[in-house]
């Protein structure tokens, strides 16, 4: 029998005392003479726990096809042997199962999105420790199911039907002939003095109504205080420059501003090429308008409407020409490149104001107070919802009871 | 007709847009699908018509000898280019892909940088500490300047400290205000473009 | 008028002169400033860490055009080297149809660089019409929007897109744009549909998009070419945004340089003369 050494351990006939002292002598010097002990066979490892309690349920509010499937974590999770979990699905409760999804260890849920509608279905959860799977009981029947209303959504829907019943009832009140009182606009009281002074100086106007599309609602603002301006300048006989920076409002805009030049009987001063589309790209724009500010050296300019990086070299390029520039965009980044170039700025939705104050309009005067309502409500619940979750927070009620009701918490 | 048929189909769409949000059934959502694939290939031909738009000007300006036609005719050398090159094919190394990134991306790089000389401009004319709120506006932006940089965070280590309160207390509270209501005014006018209130969009105030 | 008074009256060639030297002078003689990480870009590092490798892929949305080329590539580059170092596989779109070459441009340069393959490790999307329809659509189903990659092969034979179905199967989209396309993702992709979304903006929008970041409907932020910078950084690579913070630094500091002394100016010249000019409504 070998040592561990290698050395091999003889025997043969010598005398007692020498044989003691041979082998105390061995074991002194050479300890590995001592018989090896047999390696301990590795202890058998344990079988890595399934999860238990699978629990599948038709996914909420959704258009079907789609199971939740959720575990408790295998107690080899937290040990770190747990390599994956795998879930298997089947028609049937005992046989059939075939793998759908893989998700990581520490995960205890999984969303089969695959899930055919209306068929019972059966899940169990495997877990894998690399070498092999260990799978838990299986959980069904459950059945994939579209929803005909989104109940996560039920407070958007409230809040949507509040903000329609205000506009509705404002809207009928200014029908009716109710006093709706907007505040002073400063940048739209100047819009005839500017107007006033192209007239004077022989200088058109120019007019920008951004750089989006026609379904921003900014666009649409800028395209009806447009429409004003535009029967401002007809009455004057000055002319009106719009450059447009997508097609579909160019389009819009040479209707706005004929029907306008045709209220004030002046449809024949109308000049379509003066209502055109320059180019969608944004600094190729910037230096087209750049372009016609400085040879057409306009008196007044108007920036309304969505407006992006260009902002700042517009205002600058229009003041270098000495221009008197009202604007008026909500695009709050924008802002402050507009504040400090121009004469007069209308900030966020006083752009939306814009059309029902220049046109007094009932029905645009009574969207605008709906809308006015609704903010205060807006405000009204964010200091309520403040209060409550401090409130909540410091323990002296019990739980958060505005976000509990607004946010179906 | 003219004016009846936009109304009614937008107010059908309209309609349906906001009533799918809040029934995910299969049946609703396939035609919630369809529009969406309508509203894609409308989009599509709003790019035609721009061009459409773009050719018909500048051949105008050039069949009457307008001052400064010269330009329409670099618009119609460089869109024949450009169109023609792409119909060769616009895989890297291209021509197309050659004129896109060695012309038009340095063109519109430029463009853009010329917001930094325009700033400075600005900054030398305009910025003025005429009252208490220009002031504080004045010191705001100064933090924030020199906390957006690395110099800031040499300077003293209170500067980047002061730019993170700044941007996450009262610009996060001020955006969140305008935010709120100009998110209101797009659902206020959405609602009167889809009742027929608001018909800005089609060309007209009646 | 005084001396002050004139001085307000430069030519404004001046200070553009002045500008391009600011510019010039850090590539010349660069300073190397450190750079600090912040939180927002720090959070997006993070979630683009946490995706596994070889599995769902990460999305970039590369929705800018040439004009922020110089803030908004940075970005890219580096968030596209960041996960072909950890093997995250990489699906890049566009909603600007002057972002296709861009996006291109990049993606081929750095898969080039990791040695990457087409389908396998990477696919480009290309460009779809309809912002709101693209991000929208893909809710439902990828395929509906992109039914096949920018060259013209079916998603349905592209390996690495097998199972990625919506926005269930994208553990993170990042779209980089200078304008408000981060909007419509956030409505239109996160509310619906809970798709983590991230995003890299120019430095003039970001102050836009710091509500979305304290509500976490943006898991993370880059803003500028500060941004850039950091996260170049944090991949310890670094490239066109450190190399351009230096420049940015010293700008910052003509720019207000600028402002104190027109104050000074204006202030001291009006102590002499009675003011005549209005039109600066607030500063």
């Amino acid at each position: 029998m070998r040592g561990a050494t290698g050395f091999s351990r003889r025997t043969r006939p010598v005398g007692g005392p020498t044989i003691v002292t041979a082998t105390l002598a061995a074991l002194l010097l050479f300890p590995a003479a001592l018989p090896a002990q047999e390696p301990e066979a590795p202890a058998p490892v344990a079988a890595i726990a399934p999860p238990a309690g699978v629990l599948a349920v038709d996914s909420p509010d959704d258009r079907g096809g789609s199971v939740d499937v959720s575990w408790d974590l295998s107690p080899d999770d937290a040990e770190g042997r747990v390599l994956c979990y795998r879930i298997y699905r089947s028609a049937h409760p005992d046989t059939g199962f075939a793998p759908v999804g893989l998700v990581a260890p520490g995960v205890s849920r999984f969303r089969d999105s695959a899930a055919p509608d209306g068929t019972p279905l059966h899940y169990r959860v495997a877990v894998s420790d690399g070498e092999r799977e260990v799978f838990s009981a299986s959980f069904g029947p459950v059945e994939a199911l579209p929803q005909w209303f989104h109940r996560g959504r039920i407070t958007v829907l409230i809040a949507s039907l509040g903000f329609v019943v205000a506009i509705v009832y404002f809207v009928r009140a200014a029908k009716a002939g109710k006093d709706l009182f907007i505040r002073r606009l400063a940048g739209l009281d100047h819009m005839d003095d500017a107007v006033g002074r192209a007239t004077e100086m022989g200088k058109p106007i120019l007019f920008i109504s951004g750089l989006s599309t026609i379904s921003d609602v900014a666009t649409i603002a800028a395209v009806n205080i447009l429409g004003e301006v535009a029967k401002k300048t007809a009455e004057y006989n000055t002319r009106l420059i719009v450059p447009c920076a997508d097609p579909i409002v160019m389009a819009v805009e040479q209707e706005v501003v004929k029907e306008a030049y045709a209220k004030v009987g002046r449809v024949d001063a109308y000049n379509e090429d003066d209502v055109f589309y320059l180019t969608r790209s944004q600094f190729a724009y910037v230096a087209g308008v750049s372009g016609i500010m400085v040879r057409q050296r306009p008196a007044t300019i108007l920036y309304m409407g969505m407006f992006y990086a260009e902002s700042l070299v517009l205002a600058e390029t229009g003041a270098s020409v000495g221009s008197i520039q009202i604007a008026g965009t909500d695009a709050v980044t924008q802002l402050p490149f507009f504040i400090t170039s121009c004469d007069y700025t209308l900030i966020g939705e006083e752009l939306y104001a814009a059309s029902a104050y220049l046109s007094r309009e009932p029905v645009l005067l009574g969207g605008l107070k709906g809308q006015d309502m609704t903010k205060a409500a807006i405000g009204l619940a964010i200091v309520l919802g403040a209060i409550s979750a401090t409130l909540a927070a410091l323990g002296v009620i019990p739980w958060d009871f505005v976000a509990r009701v607004l946010v179906n918490a | 007709m003219r004016r009846h048929v936009p109304l009614a189909l937008c107010f059908i769409a309209g309609v349906f847009m906001a009533i799918q949000y809040f029934i995910p059934h299969p049946s609703v959502q396939a035609w919630y699908e369809r529009l969406l694939a309508w509203l894609q290939t409308l989009l599509a031909f709003a790019f035609l018509i721009g061009t459409v738009s773009l050719v018909r000007l500048h051949a105008h300006k050039i069949g009457h000898k307008v001052a400064g036609r010269g330009y329409s005719w670099v618009l119609f050398v460089g869109l024949g280019l450009m169109v023609g090159f792409g119909f060769k094919g616009r895989a890297p190394g291209s021509p197309f892909d050659f004129m896109f990134q060695n012309v038009q991306v340095p063109i519109e790089g430029t463009m853009f940088s010329l917001l930094a000389f325009y700033i400075a401009s600005a900054a030398f004319r305009a910025f003025r500490a005429r009252t208490l709120e220009a002031t504080l506006l004045l010191l705001a932006a100064t933090i924030v300047m020199l906390g957006r940089v690395p110099v800031g965070d040499l300077l003293h280590r209170s500067i980047p400290a002061a730019t993170d309160w700044i941007l996450n207390v009262p610009n996060m509270a001020s955006k969140r205000g305008i935010m709120i209501g100009v998110g209101l005014g797009m659902m206020a006018t959405a609602l009167k473009i889809m009742l027929g209130i608001e018909r800005a969009w089609m060309g007209g105030t009646d | 008028m005084n001396r002050l008074g004139k001085f307000l009256q430069i030519d404004r060639r001046w200070i553009f002169l002045a500008i391009l030297i600011a510019v010039l002078a850090p590539f010349i003689w660069p300073m190397g400033l450190p750079i600090v990480i912040t939180k927002p870009v720090q959070d997006l590092y993070n979630a683009v860490d946490a995706i596994p490798p070889n599995g769902e892929p990460l999305f970039i949305s590369i929705d800018y055009s040439p004009s922020t080329v110089p803030e908004l590539d940075p970005m890219a580059l580096a968030i596209l080297r960041h996960a072909f170092s950890k093997d995250i596989r990489v699906a890049v779109l566009t909603l600007d149809p002057a972002g296709y070459g861009l996006a291109e441009r990049a993606l081929e340069a750095v898969a080039a660089e990791f040695g990457k393959e087409r389908h396998k490790d990477y696919v480009f999307l290309g460009f779809q019409p309809g912002i709101s329809a693209v991000v929208l659509g893909m809710g439902i189903n990828i395929r509906n929007v992109f039914p096949e990659d920018a060259y013209g092969t079916p998603l349905s034979e592209v390996p690495m897109m097998e199972g990625i179905r919506n926005y269930d199967q994208i553990p993170l989209l990042i779209t980089l744009s200078g304008t408000a396309v981060v909007e419509a993702w956030v409505i239109y992709a996160h509310q619906p549909y809970d798709a983590q979304i991230g995003a890299g903006v120019t430095a003039v929008m970001a102050t836009d998009y710091y509500p979305f970041l304290d509500t976490g409907q943006l898991v993370g932020m880059l803003g500028g070419m500060r941004g850039a910078a950091e996260y170049e950084t944090l991949i310890d690579r670094h490239d066109a945004g450190v190399r351009g913070m230096d420049s940015q630094s010293v700008i910052h500091i003509l720019i207000i340089v600028l402002i104190v002394v027109g104050n000074i100016a204006y202030f001291g010249s009006r102590k002499r003369a009675p003011e005549t000019a209005g039109g600066d409504a607030a500063a």
